[in-house]
């Protein structure tokens, strides 16, 4: 498969270079277009080189926020995603392991029934029940809410699916093993299962972590209180609030801080996938 | 130190299959019982049910004083080593080792007295800070038989540990299980496919087929006078030669008349054929050499009996000097004969 050929070779660093512009230049768009002062964009001509305003414009998202418009400094916004973020994230982990480990490991009736129902709640994401949903949140009293944020979005399929399929691939003798040694199905789940499924779970908490970062219309469905406001629903109250021009170069400072917590939690985790690639512990 | 006893065990899967069907077995204090027989013979079966990772249908198993039929298998006082190890493969060799005491509340003084002591005892010390997975299959092995070990039980139970092992591994390796079981004294049950290490591990041997015994005994009782057909087809390699009575009858080859009643097979096993006419009553026959293979010390001789396309097979010492296609005549001495019912699949006598 892999040939030597000089024109091959260029041919298909000049895809990947060209595939990667297409993915970066937006990125590179936003972040000089938070560096320029307010009047830039009217314009109507993208600057492509950093401008003069990078520290002002960034002071003022971070400590003023755009308070006539009816968005609060941005620090607690980001708070507040993370807060959201990292509740689904754990929620999810936590309870899809624990299904996918009752689904694998115990026999018990409806066991089948179970994960199908499981299994069927892929086919409805929020978005499909969110009517249904936003009337029992409502009801239970949770909106403006850090759990009413969060709990409606924490049942997951996938994880559940993704852990039951690595938990079959773990060899049987060594849950008939640990037995011998006197361990209880807890212990098993503590002492052997979850150690071996760290890098899996690396993984979804990445992915989760992104997923409960970017949700959008689900926090602006239920929050109306400022103290709640997200991030990401926070850029979207800027560009449309007030009713004066969008401050684009204030939306482009908030959409460059608002992408470096997925980033931070991607290089983190990083570490942990190559790990996990590297090393097969089965 | 525990003796163990099978009272007409039987395991009926959910299913209606009939796993391990009336099997009593009485394992005294101390001894090697092997466990041999064919895929799919129930005897994983029998092992894991005298481990607890199988429920028993019906039957009494007691580990010494004790009835241990709805124990969980930490209970049991026993330590089993696993067909593919199963160590821990987060766990560095001790810990795998001490996992089981450690659960078990053992102090820790004593958990690295008995591991320490394992390791030495199997040569392991030197590796007890890597994981499973910088092993090699052998040392792994030697883990998989510490974890057994460290836990003192009263009875060890091996399911099959030599069979992902290379060949010459295997052979050192049934000897050191030997040689460490006959230090210890534990009792223990061994399951195999392997008639060779069965017959050289066992101090007695019970041969499985089906879910039933088919006979137990020494390992020199079964090989000397298999109670089956079948057991003499497993037992012994090459097996054992199997020719209808009528034949030897019709050949007229020297044959004593008063063979056991309803005997209509004749066992005979390739390495008590002979080319040279041995003393006393003997048995004679003739056939046409088909294929000649020398396998060092020794040649295999397969032979198509004179009049009939029966296949014997022959096992001489050297490579005799001879061509395939020539007639050779066989002997064999009358006590070197396995009279067989085809009815009944016994041993007539």
């Amino acid at each position: 498969m892999v040939e030597n050929n000089r024109w091959g070779n260029f041919f298909a660093h000049l895809v990947l270079i060209l595939g990667v512009a297409v993915v970066v230049f937006p990125v590179y768009v936003a972040v000089i277009a938070s560096t320029h002062p307010s009047g830039t964009f009217l314009r109507g001509v993208m600057p492509l080189l950093p401008g003069p305003n990078a520290l002002e414009n960034y002071r003022t998202v971070i400590f003023e926020g755009r308070s006539r418009a009816g968005t609060p400094p941005i620090g607690g916004m980001l708070w507040n995603s993370f807060i959201m973020a990292m509740a689904i994230t754990l929620g999810k982990l936590s309870i899809s392991i624990l299904s996918a480990f009752a689904i694998v490991y115990f026999r018990f009736p409806g066991r089948i029934f179970f994960f199908w129902v499981i299994f069927l709640t892929l086919m409805l994401p929020v978005e499909v029940r969110i009517v249904p949903t936003f009337e029992v949140v409502a009801n239970l009293g949770m909106l403006n809410s850090f759990a009413g944020l969060s709990i409606p979005l924490i049942a997951s399929a996938t994880a559940t699916f993704l852990f039951r399929q690595f938990f079959m691939t773990v060899p049987e003798e060594l849950m008939e093993a640990a037995r011998v040694d006197g361990a209880g199905p807890m212990k098993f789940f503590k002492d052997i299962l979850l150690p071996l499924s760290i890098t899996n779970i690396a993984a979804l908490f990445v992915i989760m972590f992104i997923y409960g970062w970017n949700q959008y219309l689900w926090p602006l469905l239920i929050t109306t209180d400022q103290e709640y406001y997200t991030i990401v629903m926070g850029i979207q109250r800027m560009v449309t609030g007030g009713d004066s021009e969008p401050l684009w170069h204030l939306v482009m400072a908030t959409v460059t801080l608002a992408a470096l917590p997925p980033i931070l939690v991607i290089l983190f985790m990083q570490r942990l996938f190559v790990k996990g690639l590297t090393e097969t512990e089965k | 130190m525990a003796s163990i006893l099978l009272d007409n065990l039987h395991k009926v899967y959910a299913g209606g299959v009939q796993a391990v069907t009336g099997v009593s077995l009485d394992v005294k204090d101390g001894e090697m019982i092997v466990l041999v027989g064919p895929s799919g013979c129930g005897k994983s079966t029998l092992l894991r049910m005298v481990a607890g990772l199988e429920t028993i249908s019906s039957g009494t198993l007691k580990i010494g004083d004790r009835v241990v039929n709805n124990l969980e298998p930490a209970d049991r006082d026993i330590a089993m080593v696993f067909q593919n190890y199963a160590l821990y493969p987060h766990m560095t060799v001790y810990n795998n080792l001490a996992y089981g005491l450690k659960n078990r509340k053992t102090p820790k003084d004593e958990i690295d007295r008995r591991v320490q002591e394992a390791a030495a005892m199997l040569e392991i010390a030197p590796f007890l800070d890597r994981k499973p997975r910088n092993l090699s299959g052998g040392q792994r092995q030697r883990v998989a038989m510490g974890r057994a070990l460290v836990r003192e039980p009263a009875a060890f139970l091996f399911d099959e540990p030599l069979s992902n092992l290379d060949a010459k591994l295997r052979v050192q390796m049934r000897v050191e299980i030997k040689q460490l079981q006959r230090r210890l004294g534990t009792t223990s049950l061994y399951v195999t496919h392997d008639q060779l290490e069965a017959l050289t591990l066992a101090d007695r041997l019970v041969v499985l087929n089906g879910g039933v015994i088919e006979q137990v005994g020494t390992p020199m009782e079964v090989y000397n006078k298999p109670a089956s057909l079948f057991v003499a087809g497993f037992i012994g390699s090459p097996a054992m030669n199997m020719v209808p009575a009528e034949y030897l009858r019709e050949k007229g080859a020297v044959f004593p008349a008063s063979l056991p009643q309803g005997t209509d097979l004749i066992g005979i096993r390739p390495d008590e054929l002979t080319l040279i006419p041995p003393e006393g009553d003997q048995l004679a026959v003739s056939g046409k050499l088909m294929l000649l293979e020398p396998a060092g010390a020794e040649s295999h001789l397969y032979i198509h009996l004179e009049g009939s396309d029966q296949p014997i097979v022959m096992r001489v010492p050297g490579v005799p000097d001879m061509q395939e296609g020539e007639t050779i005549c066989m002997h064999a001495s009358i006590e070197a004969l396995h009279p067989f019912s085809k009815a009944t699949g016994r041993r007539t006598g």
